[in-house]
């Protein structure tokens, strides 16, 4: 694959070595510029325009409206004392430790089990045309009203709880998405449920893309299924763990509705995460700077985080 | 790759350890399957119980006695705000939002795709990096930048049509809702594509120069007719996005002329004071999900030969 | 160029008409009533208006109680896009008319009457400035109790008229089996509790000064203190999984008689209209003990935004018609409110409307009619919801003392401030 990538760099126009330079021979060399040109445009004003808007805005005194005069870091300095403000627990400080909880058991959950899935379903499974949709259609449903579904579930008086004391096994007891300690585990289970399947396919995908000739020469040395696996599979899937963890990534930190439909924000706004915090002030408690310099925080812990990421998949590999 | 792995097994184990095996797959397969579909289940006895039994009876048994009340209601008769005929008029909306939406992310992330790795220039890393990071910008921030500018391109709209007489679809709710999801699908599609096409080989673009087709043709004539599994990948994964989105929707296209199924949805759900009709929720509900999941369902295999073919290659 | 002509005529065509001078006979609201009683109710301005030959464009957008609806409203407002009216809450409407967006109705009040029929406390919200921006459709009242008639009589009580009796009477209800209080745990049914308990336990002198007035002395007093300790007591008596339920479920155990009493605003009243429930056969509603003669409120209103003039005439015909008095007492009946003016005949409404009606003009005569802190009529939303953060986390055991309580309260609402 890389051979083909670096063909194609003796493509580009820079390497066009026809001597007419007429317009119209010009036009075409900048041709696919211009074609890019107007995605990227759109993309450095309606993302990094309106980053660069929403730092502005975390330092001023913006509160049911934009308001443009700069006051100084204020926001910050409150998200800052927030920070650490753990008894009583201050919402900024539940919101960041749930995002490291939730982030972490989601995208870590999603990404064993995806892979768990896909290797079940790789052993040529009778039956799987039938399976992989239903791994896979919980992405497709609006969490509005799956959250209802999750919520009655979950509660210990209406679903699994009292469904099994109701068979006799009385001594069962599930009450997390009650419990102000326990309820973003709750919020991590219905998130792995909407999300992991997409991940199953992603790696059944890879899985499916693995060279026979590969194994075929493994198998031969005498590896056993289980060496095979954690020794030449998943290495092999080192991309497909890098795409599915961007797509966790952005879903973990994107999960508002999650929250909100499942657990209302949790006993006493235990289940709030970054996301929930920024519509909250943003928009509800008309505290526009502090919402904003709560998105800018969650960017840079994004950018700290992804963008190490990006560098290393995007640099030019050594051949 | 699974053929290998049989035979591996059938080299370390007998028959019975091979059965064994394959019992406990499928019963974990069977296992999983259930954890997926009970919420599903819970929607579906729901949709099918009276009022009645919903409040007093278990949620996971079976309605005693099945009704299609519930399924009727939210298809024809159950009031989204003031207006009382249901839910399926909001399926036009979405679709004459979605479609185009789709259809235009995913052509510019093809064409993005294709300069990106068919016809690189200095710096594409970086163009590249800057557009995959826009996935990430958190939308509660977009919001009311974007309203300003949308809002702005309608009045631009009025002075065009005062003279013109026409607006070229500025200030049009459905066109700026078609706008926004371009504007922050991209990211992904780009990504998508671009990953594909990195693995396509490029001596069928470089033999078709040397004939002398241009920029276009060789995207027309070799890009796309190879590019179907991406394609499906790409179009699936924009659908539901945008099928399901519900903060630009409401705050973009909130009056029922053009209201999506989604704003249309949650004004039947969520109720602030009032009586839930859990059972009419849960059919509007499994109603408005029928597009993505029968495009789940019927391009289901398509996703999986469209991933491996390239968009999950870093 | 044809081409791009050709789709540009078609997107044109599915839009609207040009501005012209003529009057746009048309109103667009803004609204998150979208459960059938609600609709029900809305749907009567509806008809009244297409009687005086005005189209209704509905903007329904459910959702958080308002949430939803207020952030489309702000993407409105910034796209420059108002809408005729919508409805809002309380220090809603004075942000949006401080930042210069509402509309003027003064002309249509004075000719109406309406500053001396709509109640003093209320004209805080629907007057900006000396210049009417909203129209009120309706005064909640939060303190009051719910009670199923059945269980009362099984477990022989009576009306409580203090703290200490409404204790007895849970006790009684414990000591029969039944849930003693319905309550669901999420911040804004705790809140509006708290509201009451507060009145309750500082008389309405003291439910002014700390929640309507901010006064520091009065949040960090002892009254406060007590006041925590008071709920503290009332959470003893919610059954193990309040926390999270809504509160129309929290209703329905009421009327269903697995509990005996629930503190909720008056549109608990359309659950049981719902069921078929009629009050003082079936349901009981009492205020809550120790606020009898002050009534702690929320209102609806309709703001009125700075329309074009093409649209001023439909505004008005809205703004007049929702202040009727038909219209007033026609939805109110329906959706378990008072009318937002205190001189509509109450011969429609059931008893408990009758109470609330004679209620509201007694307090608002005698000085007694405070704006609910939990329901954002007592201070600005920053304020309001740091206060529902501090009576959740008390009440789900994050704050774990009421002098915790007390200082943690001071401090949210002075970092709000």
């Amino acid at each position: 694959m890389s051979t083909v990538a670096e063909t194609s760099m003796t493509l580009t126009p820079e390497h066009d070595s026809r001597p007419s330079a007429s317009v119209r021979s010009r036009l075409q060399d900048a041709l696919p510029k211009i074609v890019l040109a107007p995605s990227f445009a759109a993309t450095i004003v309606f993302v990094y325009g309106f980053i660069l808007w929403t730092i502005y805005l975390s330092f001023t005194n913006s509160k049911t409206f934009p308001s443009y005069a700069i006051t100084g870091p204020r926001a910050y300095q409150r998200l800052w004392r927030w920070t650490f403000e753990s008894d009583p627990p201050s919402s900024w400080y539940t919101s960041i430790t749930n995002m490291g909880i939730f982030g972490f058991l989601y995208i870590f959950i999603c990404l064993a089990l995806g892979l768990f899935l896909a290797i079940l379903l790789d052993q040529k499974i009778r039956g799987e045309g039938m399976l992989r949709p239903i791994y896979l259609y919980p992405m497709a449903l609006s969490f509005i009203v799956t959250g209802v579904a999750w919520k009655w579930f979950l509660d210990p008086g209406l679903g699994l709880e009292q469904t099994l004391h109701q068979w006799g096994w009385t001594s069962f007891h599930f009450d997390w998405i009650k419990n102000k300690d326990f309820v973003i585990y709750t919020v991590v289970i219905a998130g792995v449920w909407q999300a992991s399947g997409f991940i199953m396919a992603m790696f059944l995908a890879g899985l499916r893309g693995i060279d026979g000739e590969i194994m075929k020469a493994a198998q031969i040395d005498g590896a056993t299924t289980f060496q095979l696996y954690r020794r030449i599979v998943i290495p092999l899937l080192r991309p497909v763990f890098l795409s599915a963890f961007i797509v966790l990534a952005h879903l973990a930190i994107k999960s508002y509705d999650l929250v909100v439909a499942l657990t209302s924000g949790g006993p006493g706004g235990s289940a709030w995460l970054p996301s929930n915090f920024m519509y909250e002030y943003t928009f509800k408690r008309n505290e526009m700077a502090v919402g904003s310099a709560s998105a800018v925080i969650m960017l840079m812990t994004i950018t700290a985080i992804i963008v190490p990421y990006l560098y290393s998949e995007l640099r030019e590999k050594p051949r | 790759m699974s053929v290998v792995t049989t035979t591996a097994r059938q080299d370390t184990g007998g028959t019975n350890t091979k059965t064994l095996n394959r019992i406990v797959i499928y019963g974990l397969l069977a296992l999983f399957a259930l954890f997926y579909l009970m919420p599903l289940f819970v929607m579906l006895v729901t949709s099918f119980k009276t009022m009645d039994e919903i409040q007093n009876g278990n949620m996971l048994s079976l309605p005693r006695a099945p009704t299609f009340e519930p399924w009727l209601k939210a298809w024809g008769e159950t009031c989204v705000g003031l207006t009382c005929a249901g839910i399926k008029g909001y399926f036009w909306n979405s679709i004459k939002m979605v479609v185009p939406a789709v259809l235009i992310s995913t052509l510019l992330g093809a064409l993005n795709g294709y300069v990106l790795t068919k016809w690189r220039f200095r710096g594409h890393t970086l163009v590249f990096g800057l557009m995959l990071f826009a996935c990430f910008i958190p939308f509660q921030s977009v919001l009311l930048p974007m309203a300003t500018i949308l809002g702005s391109l309608g009045r631009f709209g009025v002075t065009l049509q005062n003279a013109t007489g026409l607006t070229f679809g500025l200030g049009n709710p459905t066109v700026n809702l078609v706008f926004v999801h371009v504007v922050y699908g991209l990211g992904f599609t780009t990504l998508f594509f671009r990953n594909y096409y990195e693995a396509f080989p490029t001596e069928l673009i470089k033999a078709a120069q040397v004939d002398g087709a241009s920029f276009f043709q060789i995207f027309r004539r070799i890009m796309l007719p190879n590019s179907m599994p991406i394609f499906v990948v790409t179009v699936i994964y924009q659908f539901t996005n945008i099928w399901n989105d519900f903060l630009f929707a409401s705050a973009y296209a909130g009056t029922g002329d053009s209201m999506p199924m989604t704003v249309a949805l949650n004004n039947v759900v969520n109720t602030s004071t009032g009586v839930v009709e859990y059972n009419v929720n849960m059919a509007a509900a499994m109603i408005a999900a029928l597009p993505t999941l029968l495009v789940y369902v019927l391009a289901g295999r398509y996703f999986v030969r469209g991933l491996m073919a390239g968009a999950v290659k870093g | 160029m044809l081409r791009k002509l050709l789709i540009g005529t078609a997107l044109a065509s599915g839009l609207a008409f040009a501005a012209h001078a003529e009057d746009v006979k048309e109103v667009q609201m803004l609204h998150w009533w979208t459960s059938g009683g609600e609709a029900a109710a809305l749907n009567v301005l509806k008809e009244d208006l297409s009687k005086e030959g005005y189209a209704w464009k509905d903007v329904p957008v459910a959702g958080g109680g308002g949430d939803a609806a207020m952030t489309a409203l702000k993407a409105m407002v910034a796209a420059g896009n108002y809408p005729t009216a919508s409805q809002m809450l309380g220090y809603t409407v004075l942000d949006y008319a401080a930042a210069g967006v509402m509309g003027d109705l003064t002309e249509t009040a004075v000719k109406e009457g309406w500053d001396k029929s709509v109640p003093v406390a209320l004209q805080k919200f629907s007057v900006y400035d000396g210049k009417w921006v909203a129209a009120p459709v309706n005064v909640h009242s939060v303190n009051w109790l719910w009670i199923n008639k059945a269980v009362m009589d099984k477990i022989g009580g009576t009306e409580p008229k203090t703290f200490d009796d409404f204790v007895a009477l849970l006790d009684k209800a414990k000591a029969a089996g039944v849930i003693p209080l319905a309550l669901g745990g999420q911040n804004w049914q705790e809140a509006t509790m708290f509201d009451s308990v507060v009145l309750s336990t500082g008389g309405p002198e003291f439910y002014k000064k700390a929640f309507n007035d901010l006064d520091e002395e009065s949040l960090k007093s002892d009254t406060m203190k007590k006041s925590f300790d008071n709920l503290a007591k009332l959470v003893t008596y919610v059954d193990p999984n309040f926390s999270g339920r809504d509160w129309n479920l929290a209703t329905a155990m009421v009327i269903k008689g697995d509990a005996l009493v629930q503190v909720m605003g008056d549109w608990a009243k359309g659950e049981f209209n719902a069921a078929k429930k009629a009050p003082g056969t079936d349901f009981l509603c009492y205020r809550f003990p120790g606020t009898d003669g002050s009534v702690i409120y929320n209102s609806d209103m309709f703001g009125m935004f700075n329309v074009p003039d093409d649209r001023k005439a439909a505004q008005v015909a809205l703004a007049t018609a929702t202040l009727s008095k038909s219209f007033q007492s026609a939805f109110n009946v329906v959706k378990g409110s008072v009318p937002a003016r205190t001189d509509v005949p109450d011969t429609d409404f059931d008893a408990c409307g009758k109470k609330g009606m004679a209620d509201l003009k007694a307090a608002n005569e005698g000085g007694t009619l405070f704006g609910s802190l939990a329901q954002g009529y007592g201070a600005p939303p920053a304020v309001a919801n740091a206060y529902k953060d501090v009576v959740s986390k008390f009440v789900h055991g994050q704050i774990k003392t009421s002098d915790e309580a007390v200082t943690e309260l001071v401090k949210a609402i002075d970092d709000a401030k």
